[in-house]
Parts: C-alpha cells; structure tokens; sequence
C-alpha cells in the first residue's frame, strides 16, 4: 500500500466512522429531536402529561372563537387524523388563520384541552402571487398543506 | 409598484430592509478583506525579502 | 481538461490565470446580482400569505445554500491535500472558510429576521435551525484552528479532518426538515416533483443563487491568491513577482499586461 493509498484509506474511515456514530445517536435521540408532536400522537397517549410540549396542526376551517375585549382565543388544531381543541391568550402570528399550519407551546390539561403560552405560525413551502391562489381556490387546485397529513401517518 | 409601496414592503420594511442591509454589509465586508490582506502581504512580502537580501 | 486541471495545481499558473479571470467573475456577479435584485425586489408580486416579508427568501435562500456548498467544496479541497499533498488545494479549502461562515451567519439572522413576522420567534431550537447553528460553529472551529497552528502545512490537515469529519452535518442540514417535525418549512426548488414556487417567484432566486455563486468563486479566488504568494515566498516566481521594481507593487502591474 503506497501512503497515499493509506491517507485515502483513513479519511473513508474517518468518514464511515463518524457516520456511524451519528446516525446511532440521532436515532437514539429521534423523539427530543421531534419539534412538536401532533395531534394523532396525543390522542394515542404519546404526548407527555406533565411538562409543557408542543403541538403542531392546521387550524381548522371556523373553530377560532375569539374573546370579545380580550387576546383569549379558542381554537380546534387538527392533523386530518385527530383534533385537539387549543386555548390561549396572546399575540397571534401575522400568518395565524384558519387552514394554517401553527405550533402552539403548552400544556396539556388533565380534561383532554391544551392551554398555549406561545403559538408560532408554520408556514409552508409553497409561493405563489396572490391572483394565482386565488385562481387555484376558485377551481379547488389550491395545494392542500400536506406538511402535517404527512407527519400525522 | 411605485416607490412608496417599495420602501413599505407592505408593513414589513423594516424587516425586508434589515435583511437585505445586513446582506449588503456582509457581502461588502468579504469583498474588502481580500483586497486588505492582499496589501498586507504584498507589504509583507517586501519586507520579507529585504531582510534576506541585506543578510 | 486534466491537463488543464494540472496547470492550475501548479501555483504559478493559478496565480497568473485566476488573476484575468476575477475581473469577468466580479462582472458576472454584479450582473446577476443587479437582475436578480431588480426582479425580486420590484419586478415579482407579493406572496399570497406572506406578502412582501417572503422577499428576504432572495438572500436567505442563496446564502443558506452557499453555506452547505462551501463546506462541502472545503471539505473535499480539505481531503484533496490531505490524500494527495496538493498545497493548492489546502490554499483553497483556507480560504473557503471565512465566506462560508459569513455565508452561513447570513442565513442564520436573515432567517431570524424572517421568523419573527411569519412564524412569532427569532430562534426555535429545532433540528433545521440547530443543525445549521452547529455548522457556523463548525466553520469558526475551521478558522480557530488555522488561526492556533503555526504551520501552514500541520494547520491545514487538522483542518481537513475537522472539515471532513464536520461534513457529515451537511446531509443532516438537508434532510432534517424531512426527517424530523421541525418549524422550519419543506424544500421548495429542490423538490423531486415540480417547485411549489410559481415562475415569476422562482426566477429571482435562481438568479440570486447563482450571484450568490458567483461572488463565493470571485471572493475565494482573491483571498488564494494572496494566500498563495505568501505560502510560496520561498519559490522564484513569486521573488520575481515582487523584486522586479523596488518603487512600484510589480505584482500588480504584472496583471495589467496579459
């Protein structure tokens, strides 16, 4: 074996080596790199009960209740699969409405409704002018925001 | 578009400018470091081989 | 083209070449730059959601991809030395290093800027937002490091097998908003299907990304050139270069006269 040949030898190595560390230890730590959990996942009990968490969802078309006088606002978070009904009193995103896609950080109170102390909005990966969207409303094609069907599975 | 919807940026100005002036900044800063360190050098280098001359 | 390639390996026809090209390079970014500017900023509607805040995507984008190119372009310069003793390769994989991690500190406090009307926060620790923090540590690692070690030729390889052993962030970076729930949006261009991006959106930030490009290659170019004089202080050409005239920087006149 020339040096090189080793040189070119011990960078693969080095190269497979970290590899494989890294990918044990992000698939040992797969459920606290989680961002949030979703609604599917509370309903099956997986969503922690004692400490704050966050849930990510679409807003569910006309479930926003807005408090007259006040920033309280009730609103349903659904992943398509299940639902969880969010309380909160605050400044809401600019992107917050209804069909978005948010994450709310709470807890999850012993009667199955999650209190909010922060929500974020997430918004998607689509761009588009808005002539255009409301073209593809108009004939039903607009993209639906699969981000969190696709987590809900 | 006219100017003032431009600076506007329809309620987001600030933000839209910030970044776009933080990129500006930083774009112009790696421009001048080259050209600076390459004085330096050519400075450097002078110096450099004036001593081994005069050795 | 590998005799092409070899020239350039040899520091003295990097030097005289790269020094003709960076002009066009410097041009062909203005240019890209300006048309890219133009569309993006007044040209290009607003976004259905996001109106005019989605335009700061036209240097958060450019500058996110630049920072996962550049390090992997120092990496494999870095693995290029390192295997094959290429002191032109470790010139450039040292001079990468500082754009990369303007680049990358650009596209962590854009983002920022971006957040904090769209999503309600400047920072959440999720795994895109942190995967990319940990490469502009990654980067300032790289730089400390060349910085603490007195020896271009030692400084470089630990540099390498820093860079190469960092690189495997970089396929992390891409995949974590597949992999993990993240705040963070799905790709839009590189997507397998067509780009969630409409045309007149899309066509801006193809031509930001590739002034972005552009810049990367005229910057590094000149930062290696200098890199590359001091380096080789001890060879003719460069003694040449510089003692030809005492009064005038004859390096720089060199490059006037092709």
């Amino acid at each position: 074996m020339t040096p090189r040949q080793r040189r070119m030898l011990w960078v693969g190595l080095i190269v497979a080596g970290v590899s494989a560390a890294t990918f044990l230890a992000l698939a040992a730590f797969q459920k606290n790199l989680l961002y949030f959990y979703t609604p599917s996942q509370i309903a099956a009990g997986e969503a922690p009960t004692g400490y704050a968490f966050r849930v990510g969802g679409l807003v569910k078309k006309g479930s926003v209740h807005r408090e007259p006088d006040s920033l309280a606002v009730r609103f349903t978070l659904t992943d398509g699969a299940a639902e969880v009904t969010v309380f909160y009193d605050g400044i809401l995103p600019d992107l917050f409405r209804e069909g978005q896609g948010i994450i709310a950080i709470g807890r999850l109170q012993p009667d199955g409704r999650f209190q909010a102390t922060q929500v974020l909005a997430k918004h998607d990966e689509n761009y588009m002018p808005p002539e255009v969207a409301e073209a593809l409303e108009r004939s039903g094609k607009l993209p639906p925001v699969d981000d969190f069907r696709r987590m809900g599975r | 578009m006219t100017w003032h919807e431009f600076v506007h940026m329809g309620g987001y100005g600030a933000y839209v400018w910030s970044a776009y002036g933080l990129t500006a900044a930083v774009l112009l800063w790696n421009l001048a470091a080259p050209l600076r360190r390459r004085r330096e050098v050519l400075a450097r280098l002078r110096r450099w081989y004036e001593q081994e001359n005069g050795r | 083209m590998w005799a092409f390639l070899h020239r350039l390996a040899s520091p003295r026809h990097f030097y005289h070449l790269t020094g003709r090209w960076i002009p066009w390079l410097g041009a062909a970014t203005a240019l890209c730059l300006a048309t890219g500017l133009y569309l993006g900023l007044w040209v290009a509607p607003p976004d259905y959601q996001q109106g005019d805040s989605f335009r700061i995507m036209y240097v958060h984008v450019p500058a996110a991809w630049l920072s996962l190119f550049v390090y992997v372009f120092m990496a494999a310069a870095g693995a290029v030395g390192l295997i094959w003793n290429m002191k032109m390769a470790d010139c450039l994989a040292v001079s990468a290093a500082p754009v990369g991690a303007s680049f990358t500190f650009l596209a962590l406090a854009t983002g920022a800027i971006w957040g904090k009307p769209m999503w309600g926060t400047w920072w959440v620790w999720d795994a895109r937002l942190t995967s990319e923090l940990i490469l502009l540590f990654l980067y300032l690692g790289y730089i400390a490091l060349q910085n603490a070690i007195e020896d271009p030729r030692t400084a470089a390889r630990a540099g390498a097998i820093l860079a190469i052993v960092g690189s495997v962030n970089i396929p992390i970076i891409h995949y974590s908003v597949e992999w993990w729930n993240t705040l963070h949006q799905g790709p839009t261009v590189t997507r397998f299907d067509k780009p969630a991006i409409h045309p007149s959106m899309l066509w801006p930030l193809l031509l930001m990304a590739l002034a972005f490009q552009l810049y990367f290659f005229t910057v590094l170019l000149m930062r290696a050139r200098s890199e590359l004089l001091w380096r080789e202080r001890r060879s003719r050409w460069v003694r040449e270069l510089l003692t030809q005239d005492d009064i005038q920087p004859s390096a720089e006149r060199e490059e006037a006269t092709p």
